[in-house]
């Protein structure tokens, strides 16, 4: 290398002599890097979503590659389209593709008897089965009829939930139209927190 | 106020900081320097559980200096119209309205009605308590007879006019007394006034935002009904820039509540019925006026559409649209109620969908050893919770009162699908549909709730199939038909079309419905929740609008869809003055269009589209025909935005200074120590730190207030499993100031631990000027700061700050208390296991704590005798309390005289 090539290699030259007078663009890159490509390059195709945790609502933009064993998610980002948002996502949100392809990801349904130290592994439809008989089990032993005066309660305190605010709507639709048809009441969610 | 936006909603705190850059001036009123105030022009701190104090000190400051906005507030609020003779103010009764009932701690709020004298609504306070009825208002205002036919003064001079009433009712809310109170200076409290009150005006509008550090109170609706009364006074509702903004602290918690998961509500806020009510007819009678004005007066369209979608074809005019399928409530099924019940073994299987009350509901103990007390738990979550293995880590393990070779519950837990692995609908905070495409399946076991909870009605349904019982009836006749991909046993259900059947449908044509005004009680339409109809209007799901904003307007109407109606600021109509003109040209928003004869405007007009300004209806006239053309707020029984609330709330129809139920301090301004309507638990496992008139209080001095971290995320499941979170925010720590470091013997980043009734939790000591002590009446008041996002699991784990709290809530919302308490706080590390136990029991026996410590609500000196309001104690509960307590002094008054100078400085 001679020296003036030397001297041009320095980002501080490039920055004070061409375009990029910030020093964020041009200036500032080496080699090493002008090879390197966003995440995003290798994505097959975008899904619009929005982040999961607080309520302000900032629009993302999922990209999603594949390789031999599936789908993947490959990065989210802000969408800058967003009126609410202008594409910014604070540590959370960024912290979102974390989120859902982190190992703290729980796979399997795990179970823990009654007395029990460990969890067990069940597969899905036995615990479906299981927990449907446990419902109607507890809805029975909680049923309520009437109320002292005689009044029509038709209703089970046997079976509670709790939890709403992180779940879509179509599915609190559900869950409060499941438990109710059950005659269950003491249906919660974080809105009472 | 009482929000920390920088640093809980970062995103949305960008456009605060736009407005800042154009010119507003931005004041932040909190007890603790943050991230908000270090970006605002002003920091104003005050203490925890003053607020209202604050507020009705500037609604003072406003009524005594003639600086409302008074075109707005004669036409567009109830301001001139008269109150019932039979009113009394807590001027009058040292605390206390008309109408109070010692022995069950509720108001009987028929006195606090217009002077026209319609019948008060028939449910009485208790079993509105009980059923945290003051909530029910979220979208229709709750009920009055009549709308029209309402005496009033319009030269506001009337002693019995709303405006009157308000003036005197805050009158000795004077700058000496929020010092006094609060420990704002005389001059930062005129500079809050000043700014308020200049921002405001024709030309001008200020927004007021608030979070939960307004709602976890137990009169935390009334603290946002203050900021609302001087929003009104001002004007600042209805118009561009202006309004009281919640923000909300979870993706879709205002969804939640729209949609409710909650016992009292059904879709839309439309109330659960009542063991009282004898049918549908007995139900809409009572939840809206014969003659009342606006859209709530159509209740019955709402209902019907949604038992239609419900109960499909078995619902029938015959038998009242299936209304007797829906179960009956007839008291408190709150979640803290419920969590008591767990322990007192009356309920057996527990569903937990997202949620994480171990860590992140008040009082951690109780939900964990009601969690221990059940049959069976199921948690579906992203990852392995806290509330999923209390039987193995929770803090009972250590000092043992959970045995896990003793502990009975079945645990289910089943991994939930992310956001990313399923399609559906988040509401953010400014109540806004949007729909969220599937990005990739989920892996292994993991399913979304639609899933779950389809096939779990499923599988029910086949199970029951066939059974003669009658309560079986409302599951098996459930529509529950909704389309599904895939195939197998168990494919995934469309949440497109759950969506599209929570819009609704005409079910004679079978088309979707394009707004809400299409819903009939005659059974021809269906929809799951008539605030959402018009999300798919002409067969378009709006939630997935995505319209760039460069390439729309500011109030881009093309991202997204907001309810009602795709309207983005509600009650828009106040926009404009009564002759329907803009306020000013810069504050244009909604206007009436004379030669069209209709309403137009940047944003969806939130009024009759063609009702003229000028409109008198006729009297004794009902439901949206009712509106006159100046009657902006058109879900209001009146069409008036309400300065005094005639009904609706349960706690008082103003707001009052009342002390927290934990308070290092006495109620300065009445005998009424705290809210005499707040609901208490006495139980031997819920204990209370002493407050004035009561003995023992300085055992715990301090007050003590919570809150989040960017960082983290409410009970750390969704952050304290991720690294990048947790590298950034890695441990539990507790602010205070130099003063009070040296006070204790605080050092910076040493241990120390916080000590309440309930609890000791230790942390890292953060010393710090960002806690100020505060100058209080003459006496110095030290405030203590925790985050409380940390628990025994994740990648960074901590003690549970909320084991800090007891259990004692908001009586219009059930609310807990959990933004201000009393505490300790004490160097090095608290102790473990038993002696944990002995340490909290001695400070309980220091101070005097019985069961019976907090629970005397009434403190005013009148005619009425003092009670125990409470539920019934359980003797059978887990021993908390020592037995040798003695009994605190609870009648002694300790209170200041309210104070003359103050009053007639005022006058
Ligand atoms: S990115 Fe941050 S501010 Fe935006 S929604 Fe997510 S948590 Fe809230």
């Amino acid at each position: 290398m001679g020296v003036r090539e030397w001297i041009r290699s320095w980002p501080v030259y490039r920055q004070l002599t061409g375009a990029d007078r910030l020093g964020r663009g041009d200036a500032a890159a080496s080699a090493q890097s002008r090879e390197r490509q966003p995440r995003t390059a290798d994505a097959d195709r975008v899904a619009g979503s929005v982040c999961p945790y607080c309520a302000v609502g900032c629009a993302q933009h999922v990209y999603v590659g594949s390789d031999d064993t599936g789908e993947h998610v490959l990065q989210i980002e802000g969408n800058p389209d967003s009126p609410v948002s202008r594409g910014r996502l604070c540590p959370k949100g960024s912290a979102s593709k974390q989120l859902v392809t982190g190992e703290h990801r729980e796979e399997r349904v795990l179970y823990r008897p009654a007395y029990g130290t460990e969890w067990q592994e069940l597969d899905l439809p036995t615990a479906m089965d299981m927990l449907t008989d446990r419902v109607l089990d507890a809805r029975r032993k909680g049923w309520q009829e009437t109320d002292a005066d005689g009044n029509p309660l038709r209703r089970t305190q046997g079976i509670a939930s709790l939890g709403g605010a992180t779940l879509d709507n179509e599915e609190n639709y559900l869950i409060k139209k499941l438990f109710t048809a059950l005659g269950a009441v003491q249906i919660e969610n974080q809105a009472r927190i | 106020m009482g929000s920390n936006m920088a640093e809980a909603h970062p995103v949305g705190f960008q456009w605060v900081m736009e407005a800042k850059a154009r010119g507003a001036r931005v004041l932040h009123i909190d007890p603790r320097f943050t991230r908000t105030s270090a970006l605002a022009d002003k920091h104003v701190p005050l203490r925890a559980g003053s607020d209202i104090a604050l507020l009705g000190g500037v609604i003072n400051h406003i009524l005594s200096n003639d600086l409302d906005f008074r075109e707005y507030v004669q036409a567009y609020t109830n301001a001139s119209f008269l109150v019932s003779e039979e009113f009394a103010d807590t001027e009058d009764l040292d605390g206390l309205f008309s109408g109070y009932d010692p022995e069950t701690g509720t108001y009987d709020t028929s006195t606090w009605q217009y002077e026209n004298g319609f019948p008060a609504n028939a449910v009485e306070g208790h079993r509105h308590r009980e059923q945290s009825a003051g909530e029910q208002h979220g979208s229709g205002g709750p009920k009055l007879e009549s709308g029209t036919g309402i005496a009033t003064d319009e030269t506001l001079r009337h002693p019995r006019c709303v405006f009157q009433v308000l003036k005197r009712h805050f009158s000795r809310y004077t700058p000496e007394m929020v010092e006094r109170i609060c420990g704002v200076s005389r001059e930062d409290f005129l500079e809050v006034c000043r700014a308020w009150t200049s921002a405001s005006g024709r030309e001008h509008t200020a927004a007021l935002v608030y979070s939960v550090g307004w709602t976890q109170h137990s009169m935390g609706a009334q603290y946002i009904r203050a900021g609302a009364i001087i929003q009104l006074l001002l004007g600042n509702i209805g118009r561009p820039g202006g309004g009281v903004l919640a923000l909300r602290g979870h993706a879709s918690i205002q969804g939640s509540t729209d949609i409710p998961t909650l016992y009292n509500l059904l879709p839309g806020y439309l109330p659960m019925p009542d063991a009282r009510h004898a049918g549908k007819a007995d139900y809409v009678e009572s939840i809206r006026g014969t003659h009342q004005k606006g859209y709530w007066h159509h209740a019955d369209d709402y209902l019907v559409s949604l038992l239609k979608e419900y109960w499909g074809e078995a619902a029938t005019e015959e038998n009242d649209y299936a209304f007797d399928h829906l179960p009956r409530i007839d008291g408190d099924h709150g979640t803290y109620r419920t969590v008591m019940d767990m322990i007192d073994g009356k309920v057996f299987g527990y569903f937990l969908l997202g949620q994480n009350p171990a860590v992140g509901s008040a009082h951690g103990r109780l939900q964990r050893l009601g969690m221990a007390n059940l049959d069976w738990l199921v948690v579906r979550d992203l990852t392995m919770i806290e509330s999923a293995e209390f039987w193995r880590n929770a803090p009972e393990i250590e000092t043992g009162e959970i045995i896990p070779e003793q502990c009975r519950t079945e645990v289910f837990f089943f991994p939930a699908a992310s956001h990313v692995e399923k399609e559906g609908t988040f509401t953010q905070t400014q109540r806004m549909l949007q729909w969220r495409d599937r990005a990739v399946a989920p892996r292994g076991d993991q399913r979304s709730e639609l899933w779950f909870i389809y096939h779990l009605g499923r599988l029910l349904q086949r199970t029951l199939a066939g059974s003669a019982d009658d309560r079986d009836r409302p599951l098996l006749d459930l529509a529950w038909d909704y389309r599904t991909e895939g195939d197998g046993e168990f494919p995934e259900p469309s949440a497109d079309d759950v969506l599209r059947r929570i819009n609704g449908v005409d079910l004679t044509t079978g088309e979707l419905l394009d707004s809400y005004l299409q819903l009939r009680s005659d059974g021809t339409t269906a929809s799951g929740c008539w605030i959402y109809s018009g999300v798919y209007a002409g067969g378009v799901n709006r939630a997935r609008n995505r319209t760039a904003r460069t390439e729309q307007d500011e109030t881009a109407l093309e991202w997204g869809w907001a309810w009602p109606a795709n309207r983005r600021v509600l009650y828009n109509r106040a926009s404009a003055d009564p002759q329907g003109r803009p306020w000013s040209e810069r504050k244009k928003l909604v206007w009436w269009d004379a030669e069209r004869r209709e309403w137009t405007g940047h944003d969806v007009p939130d009024f009759p589209a063609t009702t003229p300004p000028g409109f008198e209806p006729e009297y004794g006239e009902a439901g949206p025909g009712a509106l006159a053309g100046d009657d902006p707020f058109i879900m209001q029984a009146d069409g008036k935005a309400w300065l005094f609330a005639p009904s609706g709330v349960v706690d008082g129809p103003l707001p009052t200074h009342y002390e927290p139920h934990e308070s290092p301090m006495p109620n300065l301004l009445y005998g009424q120590q705290a809210s005499p309507a707040r609901k208490v638990y006495s139980r031997e496992d819920n204990p209370s730190n002493p407050a004035p008139p009561e003995s023992g209080g300085e055992v715990f001095p301090f007050v003590f207030t919570a809150a989040r971290l960017t960082e983290h995320h409410t009970a750390g499941g969704m952050s304290r499993q991720l690294a990048y979170l947790s590298e950034l925010q890695p441990a539990l720590f507790v602010e205070v100031s130099p003063q009070l470091a040296a006070e204790r013997g605080l050092a910076d980043l040493d241990w120390a631990h916080v000590v309440t009734s309930r609890a000791a939790v230790d942390a890292r000591v953060m010393v710090t000027e960002r806690m100020r002590p505060l100058r209080l009446d003459g006496r110095v008041v030290h405030q203590v700061w925790m985050p409380y996002h940390w628990g025994p699991s994740g990648k960074v784990d901590g003690d549970i700050v909320n084991d800090l709290l007891g259990v004692v809530l908001d009586p219009n919302t059930l609310i807990q208390e959990s933004k201000v308490a009393t505490c300790d706080i004490r160097p090095g590390r608290r102790p473990r296991g038993r002696e944990l136990l002995e340490y909290l029991a001695g400070y309980r026996r220091r101070a005097g704590v019985t069961v019976e410590t907090g629970t005397h609500v009434m403190t005013a000196h009148t005619a009425a005798s003092d009670a125990t309001v409470s539920d019934t104690a359980t003797p059978d509960g887990p021993d908390t309390t020592a037995p040798d307590t003695t009994a605190p002094d609870t009648t002694a008054p300790d209170r200041a005289a309210p104070d003359r100078a103050d009053r007639e400085e005022d006058a």
